[in-house]
């Protein structure tokens, strides 16, 4: 077999990468089940959630003096509480689908291809960065069908918006993904257990989620927890993808927005890399 | 370090596992080019720790080893191009089909999608899964799943070959199938071989040589009739029908004869050439008037070098479920 084994092999140290990736990508587009379910929670989510909570509703009207639409405006930046929380979900969905990330390491393993991949000529951070990258690419195509399910409920967007903001979106949820998943990937990678993962994820989710402006502006919570969510990268990105689309007062944050997520998704992938030179063996 | 023709070498590798357990103890042997080396040991031997160490998955406490000229701590990329390994779990994806599978392994290899295409169709022929290579691997049987195995273990036609246990689990047919592979490997294509067996007739059918290993040392290296020899060769044991006649003298003049007993009135007669012996040793006896009334011959099986250099069978020697368990444990925590 060694007769013609002069064949031009690629020494790069990332032709893994995509191979991985791609394999990744491929066990998701061809499940249509998993495909489905997961458009099929956001719309859950918003439409029970997001309509059933008409705060604006609750402010009495008639009342001299007191103007629904400008209370809702202060508190929440716009007259429109699904709006608010839709763009809220469009960014607290990469938690959701980047958790598994950390799920397919420990999977991987448990079902020996981790070991082959390590026996194989392909860097160990190509490996990580395969399941971050997919991880990314799923969270994007999510995010993007929270918001044209969003869009098709109804969605007020601000003056803020235009054709671009799309865009800014994508590229925002890139970057919480990348660091999300690295995250998760960091914190199983020396796991060999089910129960791992899934005990990260219910540790993290709530705090992520609850310590962010996913469903209540962070200015109006208790100074504690505004301390909490005031380094929690998700309402950095909530705080981004609400100001691309739903608000009107300019962009004001929106550089150091990008900037906070940024450092953290690059911050926390530099770890996960290096984590993996050490831990990532047999 | 190495000689030319020492495609693997190994100096002092040493695996210990939470500063307490040391599962490979300072082996030290070398592979030639060509060659099936074995490691035969019962299960806990330190077998797969030793092979982990080798295609670089694990890294060895102590000691070191070269593939092909590649320190395995220093040049792992190099080591892992030029190998190929056939683990003793599954490690396919079953989610993707055989097919895709092979063209995974070539990618992680660098190998071009032009040559891996053709490449993976003549390893499918080879195993005998060309009519499902567009099968889910889910749907396949262990037999197939372990040629499958193969198939991705030879995609970068590495010159050295490393499998673990490689009929683990396997029926008789199966096996004997395999067996066939991995001689038709070394013989077609000169590749070396390197596997870890805990079946005594797998390591003597496929062997070149076996390095017997017990407790994460390696007791005694050799060819398996070179083993087998050591024991003192064939042992012929045969009656004559005047018993009270002692011929012991007779028949240690006999070419090949090494040792001559009397038990019981039969001779038991150790050779280093039983087919040779035994009729020349009926001659004799028959020139001498005498007649042979039994005579039986048996070669001596690795289970006697087994037990010659660890003092316990290689039934005995498979440890008790509770410290396999132990060890597990141990191994486990050590990098959980």
């Amino acid at each position: 077999m060694s007769k013609d084994a002069e064949t031009q092999v690629s020494k790069s140290r990332f032709h893994g990468l995509w191979a991985l990736t791609h394999r990744e990508l491929k066990k998701w587009y061809q499940q249509p089940f998993i495909l489905i379910m997961g458009v099929i929670q956001p719309i859950l989510w918003l439409a029970l959630l997001g309509k059933a909570m008409n705060l604006s509703a609750m402010i009495p009207s008639g009342i001299p003096g007191v103007s629904s639409d400008a209370i809702m405006m202060q508190t929440f930046g716009t007259t429109d509480y699904f709006s608010f929380m839709a763009m809220g979900m469009v960014a607290f969905t990469t938690v959701f689908t980047t958790a598994f990330t950390g799920m397919s390491v420990v999977w991987d393993k448990r079902l020996g291809f981790m070991n082959k991949v390590l026996s194989t000529p392909v860097s160990r951070s190509a490996i990580i960065l395969a399941k971050v990258l997919s991880a990314s690419v799923r969270a994007i195509f999510q995010a993007g069908i929270v918001a044209a399910i969003a869009f098709a409920l109804g969605l007020v967007t601000g003056s803020n918006f235009a054709w671009w903001s799309i865009f800014g979106v994508f590229a925002i949820v890139f970057l919480i993904s990348v660091g999300l998943s690295s995250l998760f990937t960091a914190l199983t990678l020396r796991s060999t257990r089910m129960e791992m993962p899934q005990a990260i994820f219910q540790l993290i989710t709530l705090p992520l989620m609850f310590a962010s402006s996913a469903y209540f502006p962070i200015n109006k919570m208790p100074d504690w927890l505004q301390a909490i969510a005031s380094v929690n990268p998700i309402s950095y990105t909530i705080d981004a993808v609400r100001r691309l689309m739903i608000f009107s007062d300019g962009f004001g944050p929106l550089p150091l927005d990008f900037a906070f997520v940024g450092a953290f998704a690059v911050i926390v992938t530099i770890i996960c890399v290096v984590l993996s030179w050490r831990y990532l063996n047999k | 370090m190495s000689k030319n023709d020492d495609v693997i070498v190994v100096e002092g590798l040493t695996k210990v596992f939470n500063h307490s357990l040391t599962a490979v103890d300072h082996i030290s042997f070398s592979v030639k080019q060509g060659e099936i080396f074995g490691f035969l040991g019962p299960n806990g031997a330190g077998k797969t720790t030793t092979i982990n160490m080798l295609i670089t998955i694990m890294k060895p406490t102590e000691g070191k080893a070269e593939i092909l000229g590649g320190d395995i701590a220093k040049q792992s990329m190099d080591v892992r191009s030029a190998i190929g390994v056939v683990p003793q779990e599954y490690t396919a994806d079953e989610d993707l089909t055989g097919y895709e599978n092979i063209l995974l392994c070539a990618d992680l290899y660098g190998i071009p999608r032009s040559v891996s295409k053709k490449r993976a169709m003549d390893l499918l022929k080879l195993v005998e899964l060309t009519a499902f290579k567009d099968k889910r691997v889910q749907t396949y049987s262990g037999g197939m799943r372990r040629r499958l195995e193969l198939a991705c273990g030879l995609i970068n036609r590495p010159k050295v070959l490393f499998l673990d246990e490689p009929t683990l689990g396997l029926d008789v047919q199966t096996r004997t199938a395999t067996w066939n592979y991995v001689k038709m490997l070394k013989k077609e294509f000169g590749m070396t071989l390197f596997l870890t067996t805990h079946y005594l007739e797998e390591a003597d059918a496929l062997c070149d040589r076996i390095a017997i290993i017990d407790h994460g040392k390696i007791v005694v290296i050799g060819s398996p009739t070179e083993l087998k020899d050591s024991l003192g060769g064939d042992i012929i044991t045969l009656s004559i029908q005047k018993e009270q006649e002692d011929i012991t003298n007779l028949i240690s003049k006999v070419e090949h004869v090494k040792e001559v007993k009397k038990e019981n009135g039969s001779y038991i007669v150790k050779s280093s050439n039983g087919e040779l012996t035994a009729p020349l040793i009926i001659e004799a006896i028959r020139r001498n008037g005498h007649v042979v009334t039994k005579l039986s011959l048996t070669k001596p099986t690795l289970n006697e070098v087994y037990m010659q250099y660890t003092g316990r069978s290689m039934r005995d020697a498979e440890e008790s479920p509770g410290t396999v368990m132990a060890q597990r444990m141990a191994m486990r925590r050590a990098h959980a």
